[in-house]
């Protein structure tokens, strides 16, 4: 087994308080069956869209340039697959494409 | 546990109330940012990390902070609530303040004054319903116009111009105001109507209607929890509405069809709403204000303790007609009164009642006048009269429901 981290960019705000709960559930049921799969390893964090960037020899700070707010990278889960090609199955799974978001899959460098 | 989608519409309520206490009335738009922002950002939280242990406290603690980083940025570009400015100048009086409207009882309060501001006589009577479910019970334009079967865009309107009678106001309503039993009367009104919809709504989606009766009682609730104005008719109105929403579940099939009183299985009644609709009927009993949610209530109440229809004590339900009439007379009352008639008396005498009813023709396109002929052309064994009234009432059936309702009725005659 290999690790993978899913990094969730965009999707879209829930239109009503039915709508957010939907929503809610949907990412609940999925990420569950990852983990009764055995493929949970984190179910990881939600991240704030501010932030500030570092860059360059000077050390500049500047506030977080995002390319475009459906960009932003709104939280990870570290899960557990045998191959990039079965991690990207797994993340087809999540509800986030329902919303006009998606999910980058990246393997864990480990040697 | 409650699920998270009353949680977001029951903080809603409350949230906007503590915010319009500090941002003002004519910052409304200010506060529901602030509570939308809120609820996006617990379910971006929520849905990676579960559903916190407290998520109301969750949510009134993340919608605080939310209010105080406003108020960081917006105090000096803003007009707030004058009384407050100098407060909220400082930082740390800014917090302890922000902190004070957030208290349970405070918001509890809170809450009250929103029900009383938004049923200003300024506003119209189904305006004042729609801005209760919005601003008190956290239900979007699109909900409110899907359970009222109406245009977005008209409930949009309606409820853009209550907000600006508020904002013009500028003031919540004061509970120690001389005015307050003209609007404790108002806001009684809009309970009920708001029961009533979800109890006789036409939207079809019975999850939907069952909330907005759920909503009336949670807030005819906030009523009784303040002596000012747990008055004998607040009994009474919280009494009618636990006594009907018990019957809820009985009204309807799994197929979502009507299910008329006498064919009901009275097993799915629920006994403890009916037990405290009953503790609600005696708190009711004293002083000498009769009301109609009292007469409606005694009505409810005899239905919900009756063991089938023959043993219903429908003399005593015309009785108590009798009485509604003399309060507030309308044609839907005096036909509710000819059915009880007819129950009584047999259904001759209750055609004859209809016959006579006053002002008859306002009933025109009410389903259920035809709809109680045809029951009662039906009990005398004249059934192709019976027939025709149905198939009357179909064709005025205000939607899907009652229409396959009345149909079925028609059918039966038919055969």
């Amino acid at each position: 087994m290999s690790e993978f981290v899913f990094l969730y960019r965009g999707g879209g705000r829930p239109e009503s308080p039915a709508d957010g709960e939907k929503i809610m559930k949907k990412w609940g049921d999925w990420l569950q069956e990852l983990a009764n799969k055995g493929h949970m390893k984190d179910r990881g964090q939600p991240l704030e869209p501010e932030g500030k960037v570092v860059r360059g020899k000077q050390r500049a700070i500047i506030d977080g340039p995002y390319p475009e707010t459906k960009d932003i990278v709104g939280g990870y889960t570290l899960i557990e697959a045998k191959d990039l090609a079965q991690a990207a199955e797994l993340a087809g799974g999540c509800p986030i494409f329902e919303y006009d978001g998606l999910v980058e899959v990246r393997p864990v460098m480990k040697m | 546990m409650e699920r998270s989608e009353q949680l977001f519409r029951h903080e809603s309520g409350r949230i906007v109330a503590a915010l319009t206490r500090i941002f003002g009335l004519d910052n409304l738009a200010l506060a529901e940012d602030v509570v939308q922002d809120t609820f996006c950002r617990a379910i971006e939280v929520w849905k990676l990390r579960g559903v916190p242990e407290n998520p109301s406290a969750w949510l009134m603690k993340a919608a605080k902070n939310r209010a105080i980083d406003l108020l960081r940025r917006e105090r000096t570009a803003r007009r707030l609530v004058p009384e407050l400015e100098r407060l909220l100048e400082s930082e740390w009086t800014m917090v302890a303040t922000v902190n004070e409207f957030f208290r349970a009882e405070t918001i509890k309060d809170d809450q009250l004054r929103m029900m009383f501001t938004c049923c200003d006589p300024q506003i119209s009577e189904e305006a004042q319903v729609a801005l209760t479910l919005n601003l008190l019970a956290g239900f979007t334009v699109g909900e409110i116009a899907s359970s009222f079967l109406s245009k977005r865009a008209t409930i949009e309107k309606r409820i853009e111009r209550a907000k600006k009678v508020l904002a013009a106001n500028k003031r919540l309503f004061d509970l120690s105001d001389n005015d307050l039993p003209v609007r404790l009367s108002a806001v009684h009104r809009t309970l009920y109507l708001l029961f009533n919809e979800g109890y006789h709504s036409a939207s079809k989606e019975s999850a939907m209607r069952a909330e907005l009766c759920r909503e009336a009682m949670r807030l005819a609730a906030l009523l009784l929890d303040n002596p000012r104005v747990s008055t004998p008719a607040t009994y009474a109105l919280c009494a009618l509405m636990w006594l009907h929403a018990a019957r809820l579940r009985a009204r309807m099939n799994a197929g979502g069809d009507l299910i008329s009183l006498s064919d009901q299985d009275r097993s799915l009644w629920d006994a403890r709403l009916i037990a405290k609709g009953n503790e609600f009927l005696e708190l009711s009993a004293s002083g000498s204000e009769l009301s109609e949610y009292h007469i409606e209530a005694a009505i409810a109440w005899i239905h919900a303790t009756a063991a089938s229809t023959q043993d219903t004590d429908w003399a005593r339900i015309v009785w108590l007609y009798d009485r509604l009439m003399d309060i507030l007379p309308s044609p839907v009352v005096a036909l509710n009164r000819a059915i009880a008639v007819a129950q009584a008396d047999g259904p001759e005498r209750g055609i004859e009642e209809i016959h006579a009813i006053e002002h008859r023709e306002r009933l025109g396109s009410y389903p259920f006048l035809p709809a109680a002929l045809g029951e009662l052309e039906l009990r005398s064994g004249r059934l192709e009269l019976a027939r025709q009234h149905f198939e009357e009432a179909a064709a005025l059936a205000r939607n899907p429901t009652e229409r396959r309702f009345l149909e079925q009725r028609a059918y039966a005659a038919s055969r």
